[in-house]
């Protein structure tokens, strides 16, 4: 999308903070190349696992796991994998990690497993873990390739809580399972159904655009 | 063994729990591939045609690994077998309409990581549908994901005469056109047994 805009016109913002490269690596994750706001991958799992709060933050750890360990992975074999074949390897090693993470979750909570469902088992298909490591961790060092991961899996945890904490307060009155509003409260009901997954990431885009136009004025 | 009738699959998967607007699958080329009606209905027929394809394979596969007693091979299995038959009909578009697939582009190799194409193969693993079944169920979910692609692609054809202001331009606009749309499709609640 519109990276190249964004770039330049945070330039002097970011350069100030990210004072050494290892740290530009992990922040630019964070907002600047947010992977859900900015780059707009990874929709299928945002939309559908961010009805509470809760469940966008194990949505969220998961696929910060995955990232991380595929990048590390795949990062390593970088000079192994022949190029013709790559992606197949890559979506292998993905799947691998999230078939151990599916069955971690299983061991952990029934409860979460059950209210996730398929959804983990589909991080498979996240475009955002294939993406980086089709654009990143095949072209970088290990080392690299892991701040890259935790930078780019923090940036999706926060644009899930971001969704998820709004849409559980309006939907349901609570953050996090704990009640917020009395009792008199009119839940929004819509908020936790499909519908409400669509208008609120929406929202949230207008948001960082208008952040973006602000920017570049 | 799920004892559901057919047409009550097919009426699941079309309306009442359409895979875009309900189960938020296949959201990139929905947003990606929905801009003008004729790609819309092509790349609709590309993915179901995939999805039929490998909802069968899936089928064969899951009675394989049962039997050999190795279920925690589900995913990567299923997974390869994707690769592999978006590669054929990726092969085959190009010899035969080689105008299709420039049109498609990128999102041709990634009906790959479509989201749609996994969750199907899962999904009717999970409901234990019989080899039928699985049939109807993919043709059904292949048919709603093209209709939701179409009438979205409808809607922004028409748009393109409208002045949106600036910050609501692009996905923000296809989104909110698509919350729309699942609010509409809410209304389809009724119609059978959940």
């Amino acid at each position: 999308m519109s990276i190249q805009t964004t770039n330049k016109a945070n330039e002097g913002f970011w350069d100030k903070l990210a004072s050494s490269p290892s740290t530009d690596e992990y922040m630019k994750g964070l907002f600047r190349e947010n992977p859900v706001f900015v780059q707009v991958l990874g929709m299928c799992s945002t939309l559908a696992v961010s009805n509470t709060a809760l469940n966008g933050l194990a949505m969220g750890l998961a696929t910060t796991f995955v990232l991380l360990m595929s990048n590390i992975l795949i990062a390593s074999l970088r000079n192994v994998i022949p190029k013709q074949v790559r992606i197949a390897s890559y979506l292998l090693i993905i799947a691998t990690f999230v078939t151990m993470t599916d069955y971690a979750i299983q061991a952990i909570s029934v409860e979460l497993s059950k209210a996730l469902g398929a959804f983990i088992a589909l991080i498979v298909v996240n475009c955002q873990i294939l993406g980086r490591a089709e654009a990143f961790a095949s072209k970088n060092t290990v080392w690299r390739s892991i701040l890259d991961a935790l930078g780019m899996g923090t940036g999706f945890i926060i644009a899930l809580l971001c969704l998820g904490t709004v849409r559980e307060l309006l939907g349901n009155g609570s953050i996090f399972g704990i009640p917020v509003f009395p009792d008199s409260f009119q839940e929004w009901v819509i908020m936790i159904l499909p519908p409400g997954g669509f208008f609120m990431l929406a929202i949230w885009l207008m948001v960082f655009n208008a952040m973006k136009q602000r920017k570049a004025v | 063994m799920n004892q559901e009738s057919l047409w009550s699959i097919f009426i699941n998967a079309v309306l009442i729990n359409n895979f875009v607007l309900a189960y938020f699958l296949g959201i990139c080329p929905f947003l990606g591939v929905s801009g003008k009606m004729e790609t819309a209905t092509k790349m609709g027929g590309a993915v179901t045609f995939v999805l039929v394809i490998s909802s069968l394979c899936a089928y064969g596969l899951h009675s394989l690994l049962a039997a050999i007693g190795a279920p925690y091979l589900e995913l990567i299995s299923y997974i390869v077998v994707i690769a592999a038959t978006v590669q054929l009909v990726e092969m085959f578009i190009k010899k035969v309409s080689p105008v299709l697939f420039n049109a498609l582009g990128i999102f041709l190799p990634l009906i790959t990581t479509n989201c749609v194409i996994l969750a199907l193969a899962l999904f009717q693993t999970n409901k234990g549908y019989n080899f039928v079944q699985c049939l109807v169920y993919a043709l059904a979910s292949g048919a709603g994901f093209t209709l939701a692609l179409v009438l979205m692609a409808g809607i922004r054809e028409h748009l393109d005469l409208a002045e949106p202001p600036n910050i609501v331009k692009g996905t923000v606009l296809t989104l909110m056109i698509a919350g729309i749309l699942a609010l509409s499709f809410m209304g389809f609640a009724g119609l059978g047994s959940n």
